[in-house]
């Protein structure tokens, strides 16, 4: 159909180096750890501050973060989200079984205005009764429907097969235990964990760093309270066996996930295993995709990835597929896992990964919001952006024999944990003739 | 109270247009050494044959299955080498197809964009792997989760009654199937030509080598007539229409209600206070409906209203909708709520506040100066403003147009939003009953 107009394929311009912003660190007296970004671009400001919360119950957590903007002594609901709103600015905050995090963003402008309704919740959040009460049932109905997302089930069962009694075993708390969180249990929790000492701020935008840290110190220097840092366990090791088969009847796809250990960032193999990662389904040009959805349209993103948490590493392979084709479907994802090593790539697929991951590493950080992202997500690893740059010279030195070694120590299907969420009744039996199953 | 001025983007934008009659849009900015390319056709679900639905999006999977030059998975294969991303996206009116590089990955885009613009390689084979690959996109997003397709392909075709408007541009399984290499041909001849595109160009890149490349790479697309537009107008609703259905996953009653605004092409000036407005009811916990609905009353859980029916008041033509919806609590009265929302629309009627009306400005502003954060969004902006307004540059005058609007214009626009013009889809929960 097309006009046959023969062309060759363009080569590339010469390399732009990477370069990234040098940071502005700080640490405030109260702990504080502060880093600021200058980035120009939009007249914006990216803003993330993350407090260290190893240990605390989920259910309080999760009701803090949910409430933490709900009012002061000095300022209601409606006049806290009026002034942020004034500077074009939002907050958000959330939880996870390592830290509370708030994040957002507003005019540049505006940036004073926001640092000073932050250090306000911070130190003098007030949980009131009414609108506490309304966020703690908005969690439980948004929760209802969380558990009907196939990828929220999913991913709870994982959690729960994968971790167990570790606190990433239970990262989503029930209706039920959001339901028995009174507000002072939210006030307690408050005033034990959310102080500076250990928690690291982020600002990010079109900025004048010395003025930021100034207006930060201004904004939160009344934020103290000592605390014990917390630390999370390492996670345990990856227990293989059958195949966990979560029902959910009625169900028109299945997820498949399937998890395999993994190395953290600091670890000597940690760039053979992103590269290693992305040829078997970290992109599109991937084993995976090419298999699972471009020859055989099982499925709509099957893709494979490395998790890095402050408490350990995994990498994990998930593909959603029709309920018929789930036993073909997981057939294919093991067979691609045990190929990484049996059939591992040559230069051309190898060094085809490797500018894939160093034009990533480029464009993650063109963003204000990226580079916002990125700054906090390493710093909770204990790592500066300019980490960036070291990975990427490693990247440039990994060859065809170290994602070899790195797939045939990790990457194979015996020591690999699967769970399926589906519709029992049409998979079991399809599944059971090539794996042990358990039902759940 | 602290209200902010509106900035306004700063980086400069040139326009021209090639023999072949592609738009060309090029905006350079050195910031970070990452360039976005898109290109977007003057064709989306409304525009696909009847007996075709979903076949608008069905042809953009089939856009990345090869051209003349380029191998199936070889354009993935091509961007990903060069260390970029790219996707493409079917939306009502329109379809981009959009890659981010870094910079030295230009030409090489450029390249890749021009050959499929001379034509895709369909293929029997292909086209029955891409049926199969969107309707599993289609369960993952529609039939398998709680809410599936509310409010956008669920609203239309009670709104509507014309095929345009009221089909499911994601379509129905039987008709992805009757879809044959001939169909594609004949959508590709009707609606893929030079002159029914925009190319634009934003990052990290020099003015007089883009346009070379550019004349290089496209210049050569044969020239070809750009389609008529035909309109999709229809009469405005003089009587409420009203649906349920029940949706066997979802836990909460929701409800979504929608108005027809003016053009926002052909009437941008009546439009934009429908665009302020829907902002000023639903923007964060200092909004009209979040404050009444969710904090005073909490007989919703949630709510969000937003100008035309995928949020994009600045890549769509009309017939189009301010669009409200609402997720209740267990067992809340849909009536109790419309009604709500009706008097709220009542009270802005009788006149908005200034101070809360720059308020909302700024957040607008600052929303679409998120948008140009990253190259790839500005470009894609940049586009759709070329398509539709036939000025690339006004996508940077949105936040100082939106500016403007007069506190009387919102209140207008409120008090127009009638019980009788309205159409009203309820989702009744089946699942956990």
């Amino acid at each position: 159909m097309s006009e046959n107009v023969t062309k060759t394929v363009p080569g590339l311009a010469p390399e732009v180096p990477l370069s990234l912003p040098e940071p502005v660190v700080r640490t405030l007296p109260n702990g504080l750890e502060v880093t600021l970004v200058r980035r120009e671009g939009v007249p914006l400001a990216e803003v993330r501050l993350s407090v260290p919360a190893a240990h605390a119950d989920r259910a309080v957590a999760d009701m803090a973060a949910a409430a933490l903007f709900s009012g002061t002594e000095e300022a209601t609901l409606t006049e806290i989200a009026q002034r942020l709103q004034g500077v074009g600015g939002s907050l958000n905050s959330g939880a996870d079984p390592d830290r509370i995090a708030i994040s957002g963003n507003c005019l540049t402008s505006g940036l004073p205005e926001l640092l000073a309704v932050l250090g306000e919740v911070v130190t003098a959040a007030e949980y009131p009764d009414g609108p506490y009460e309304t966020e703690r049932s908005r969690m439980i109905d948004a929760i209802s429907v969380a558990e009907n997302q196939p990828e929220f089930q999913v991913s709870r069962a994982l959690d729960a097969r994968l971790w167990g009694d570790h606190p990433y075993g239970h990262q989503q708390p029930t209706a039920a235990e959001i339901a028995e969180v009174g507000r002072e249990a939210v006030h307690s929790l408050h005033r034990s964990l959310l102080h500076p000492n250990g928690a690291r701020l982020v600002v990010v935008g079109d900025i004048d760093p010395e003025q930021a840290a100034a207006d930060i110190e201004k904004a939160l220097v009344a934020w103290n309270g000592a605390g014990d840092p917390r630390r999370m366990e390492p996670l345990p090791a990856l227990r293989p066996g059958p195949v966990v088969l979560a029902d959910r009847p009625g169900s028109v796809q299945s997820a498949i996930r399937v998890a395999y250990p993994a190395v953290e960032r600091t670890h000597p193999d940690n760039a053979a295993q992103h590269l290693a990662n992305l040829i078997y389904g970290g992109y599109f040009t991937s084993r995976l995709v090419m298999n699972l959805r471009e020859t055989k349209g099982y499925g709509y993103s099957p893709r494979s990835r490395v998790d890095h948490s402050p408490a350990g590493s995994v990498q994990l392979a998930s593909v959603d597929v029709a309920t018929e084709v789930t036993a073909p479907a997981l057939a294919e994802v093991i067979d691609e896992l045990r190929g990484m090593a049996e059939r591992p790539p040559g230069e051309e697929e190898l060094d085809l990964a490797r500018r894939y991951a160093l034009g990533s590493v480029k464009l993650a950080t063109a963003t204000q919001a990226g580079i916002a992202n990125y700054t906090s997500a390493l710093a909770a690893c204990g790592l500066p952006l300019s980490w960036l740059a070291e990975h990427s010279e490693r990247l440039r030195q990994v060859t065809v024999a170290d994602v070899k070694r790195v797939a045939a120590e990790r990457m194979n299907p015996e020591g690999a944990v699967t769970v399926i969420l589906a519709d029992g009744g049409q998979v079991t039996e399809s599944l059971s003739e090539s794996a042990e199953i358990e039902v759940q | 109270m602290t209200v902010a001025t509106i900035p306004a983007p700063a980086f400069a934008i040139e326009t021209f247009r090639l023999g072949n009659g592609l738009r060309v849009v090029l905006a350079p900015d050195p910031g970070a050494p990452v360039v976005g390319v898109a290109v977007v056709y003057d064709v989306g679900m409304r525009s696909e044959p009847e007996g075709r639905t979903g076949f608008a999006h069905l042809f953009e999977h089939m856009m990345f299955q090869g051209s003349h030059n380029v191998g199936k998975a070889e354009h993935m294969r091509h961007v990903q080498s060069a260390g970029g991303t790219f996707n493409g996206s079917t939306h009502i009116d329109y379809t981009d197809y959009f890659n981010l590089l870094p910079s030295n990955g230009l030409e090489l885009a450029l390249f890749l964009e021009s050959d499929r613009m001379r034509g895709p390689a369909i293929t029997e084979e292909n086209l029955e792997n891409q049926v199969s690959v969107v309707k599993e996109e289609i369960r993952v997003n529609v039939l398998n989760r709680p809410y599936g397709g509310f409010p956008w392909l669920k609203l239309p075709p009670v709104m509507f009654d014309t095929f345009p408007n009221a089909h499911d541009g994601y379509g129905s399984f039987g008709d992805l199937e009757a879809a044959t290499v001939d169909d594609a041909q004949a959508f590709f001849d009707a609606y893929y030509a030079a002159s029914n595109a925009v190319l634009s160009v934003s990052g990290d890149f020099d003015l007089d080598t883009a346009r070379g490349l550019v004349e290089r790479h496209f210049g050569d697309v044969q020239e070809r007539p750009a389609p008529v537009h035909p309109s999709f107008e229809e009469p405005d609703l003089t009587a409420e229409r009203r649906e349920s259905y029940v949706d066997d996953r979802a836990t909460l009653p929701a409800v979504a209600a929608a108005w027809r605004v003016p053009d926002p092409v052909a009437d941008l000036e009546g439009f934009l206070p429908y665009v302020v407005l829907g902002e000023l009811l639903t923007d964060g916990d200092a909004s009209r409906l979040v404050d009444r609905l969710v904090h005073r009353d909490r007989s919703a859980m949630a709510v969000a209203a937003h100008a035309t029916f995928m949020a994009e008041p600045f890549a769509s033509r009309g017939p189009t909708v301010l669009l409200i919806q609402a997720f209740l609590s267990p067992g809340g009265s849909v009536d109790t709520v419309l009604d709500t929302v009706r008097d709220e629309l009542e009270l802005i009627a009788g006149g908005v506040d200034e101070v809360e009306l720059s308020r909302v400005k700024a957040r607008v502003a600052a929303q679409l100066l998120r948008g140009d954060d990253s190259v790839m969004g500005r470009s894609r902006r940049l586009a759709t403003a070329e398509v539709f307004h036939g000025d690339a540059g006004l996508a940077t005058r949105f936040a100082a147009l939106l500016g403007e609007v007069s506190a009387e214009a919102v209140s207008r626009a409120a008090a127009a939003m009638t019980e009788q013009r309205r159409a009203v889809i309820e989702v009744v929960p089946g699942g956990n009953q």
